[in-house]
């Protein structure tokens, strides 16, 4: 520190002048930080957006999957998403509910609080080991979109627990006692109350938590997803390919593949996921302008 | 007749807040009764228990009785959701719900599952316009309770406490948020209720209490020091503290 007053005393700076550099420093790293970000989107949308077209997002795959298009993998990733949600929105918006408005600072909702903190450190590829050895094995779920959706679901419930928490805990007490004071049993004073403000908080937390099953390849490696099949699954207990699975057996398991198709499912994995990104981050600030307290 | 008895009430809370110590009470029918005092004597505490939304906070230790109509409201088998329909509270800050005008005032009989439109609008109706509010917002009750200001907001507040048809009324320093043209509103629309309901206030300072009282309990440090008619309290109190304090020595 002494250092570097010397050599502010030396070039006589002025107080001004250190704050406008360190600003100017400042600026500088956030726009770094952002640049990458862009360097890939754009990319991508350069490598594939040429592979786009209607016939590239509604074709089966063709001449092993070197021609043709990527529908059961788009269909796939789209049953596995909305099999998680199935599973984990509710459970885990009951869970977030009990957690923040019903349950007392108990040693058993802190080790319930430390369970959820620690599910959501684990490696997404030990979720997969486990839904292999639980739903696959175990429950004889078979490789299937159900066992897979249930092994995507444990990994989303801790971001949907704690942001539903988070939401919850935002809205003021204050309308809590306002409405039990008017004679309202708790839930009502949730449901009529809490909730309808928490709505949007939980409603990002819940995009986000999708959004990271949908992207995820490890859980389903062994649970659901197929190399190659040559229909669209025609049941919960068939399994399905999947667009980041998809993706990893054209980048390194199928020789000859052309580099076009590659970048075009990226494009897809990638606007599907920025897209339901972009549907959180709309709904957030739309709230937040709406909100009154 | 007596509305409100309480004998020998006590009441701690684990954090060590604000208590009660042994207060005796007796509150009559279509009076407002003012709780005077300086900040943590206990006001806020005693307003909270007789609706018992102390259930709410960390209750460590409660004795005595507290009669409504006769019935002790601390006995554990008190249906307490009932309780709250007959007596209302009406806080200190503005606290409109986040919801339409209508629905704010109709959200106790709501919940009560009242869902007869008819209902809820003649309650409604009638609520705000002993609230003296009605004139000002009939013609917006879908818009926001945000979009009003202060001073109907709170009138709004105790319009949502009136449409349950209470029997009595609490308010925790209800116009320590307003200007003196909104505080002169609620204080004539109090003295007009009184004739219908039984009001126990906490009132902004010593001169409201002066304005609205029939009785007057001096809170001191969790303790009732004195309890008597209004012009008793003002003119010729019975303890030293209290003449202190109406005198403005100490508070």
């Amino acid at each position: 520190m002494s250092h570097l007053f010397e050599m502010v005393k030396r070039f006589k700076l002025y107080p001004r002048q250190v704050e406008w550099l360190g600003f100017r420093a400042l600026a500088v790293g956030s726009v770094l930080t952002i640049t990458p970000i862009f360097m890939v989107v754009i990319y991508i949308l350069v490598q594939g957006g040429p592979a786009i077209s209607w016939g590239f997002l509604t074709q089966m795959p063709q001449n092993g999957m070197r021609e043709g298009g990527i529908l059961p993998a788009l269909v796939g990733t789209l049953y596995l998403t909305l099999g998680t949600a199935i599973f984990s929105v509710p459970l885990g918006i009951g869970a977030a509910i009990y957690l923040s408005e019903y349950s007392s600072d108990s040693s058993l909702t802190r080790i319930i609080r430390l369970a959820i903190i620690n599910l959501a450190g684990i490696p997404s590829v030990v979720y997969g080991l486990f839904g292999l050895g639980l739903f696959v094995i175990f429950l004889n779920f078979g490789t299937s979109i159900l066992a897979a959706s249930l092994t995507l679901s444990i990994m989303t419930l801790p971001v949907i627990i704690s942001t539903t928490e988070e939401a919850l805990r935002a809205v003021p007490q204050s309308f809590r006692v306002v409405a039990i004071s008017l004679g309202a049993t708790r839930w009502q004073a949730i449901r009529r109350v809490v909730l309808p403000q928490a709505l949007p908080g939980i409603l990002t937390g819940v995009i986000l938590g999708l959004e990271r099953a949908a992207g995820e390849t490890a859980p389903i490696l062994f649970t659901g997803a197929a190399f190659f099949l040559p229909r669209l699954p025609q049941s919960p207990m068939d399994a399905t390919m999947a667009l980041p699975y998809h993706l990893f057996v054209i980048s390194t398991q199928v020789p000859g593949m052309p580099i076009r198709i590659q970048y075009g499912t990226v494009l897809v994995l990638l606007t599907f996921v920025l897209g339901m990104n972009i549907v959180a981050t709309v709904i957030r600030s739309r709230a937040r302008a709406r909100r009154q307290w | 007749m007596e509305k409100i008895v309480v004998e020998n009430f006590s009441l701690t809370y684990s954090d060590g807040a604000e208590s009660l110590q042994n207060i005796n009470l007796k509150i009559n029918e279509h009076t407002i009764t003012a709780l005077i005092g300086p900040a943590g004597g206990g006001k806020s505490t005693f307003l909270r228990a007789m609706n018992r939304l102390n259930d709410l906070a960390d209750v460590a230790a409660l004795s005595g009785h507290l009669y409504i109509n006769g019935q002790d409201v601390l006995d554990p088998k008190t249906n307490v959701i009932q309780l709250r329909r007959t007596v209302g509270i009406v806080f200190a800050r503005p606290l409109p719900l986040p919801l339409t005008i209508y629905e704010n005032v109709s959200f106790g009989l709501q919940a009560a599952g009242e869902r007869r439109k008819a209902v809820l609008d003649e309650a409604v109706e009638r609520a705000l316009r002993q609230a003296q509010l009605w004139d000002e917002v009939y013609d917006r009750l879908g818009d926001s309770a945000f979009a009003i200001s202060g001073g109907q907001q709170q009138r709004l507040c105790i319009a949502r406490v009136l449409a349950l048809q209470p029997e009595i009324i609490l308010l925790d320093e209800p116009t320590s948020a307003l200007d003196p043209i909104s505080t002169a509103k609620i204080e004539t629309s109090l003295l007009e209720l009184k004739e219908k309901y039984t009001i126990v206030i906490a009132p902004h300072n010593i001169q409201q209490a002066a304005r609205i009282a029939d009785d007057v309990a001096f809170f001191l440090q969790g303790e009732v020091v004195e309890f008597a008619p209004a012009e008793k309290i003002f003119t010729t109190p019975k303890d030293r503290r209290t003449l202190d304090y109406v005198q403005g020595r100490f508070g």
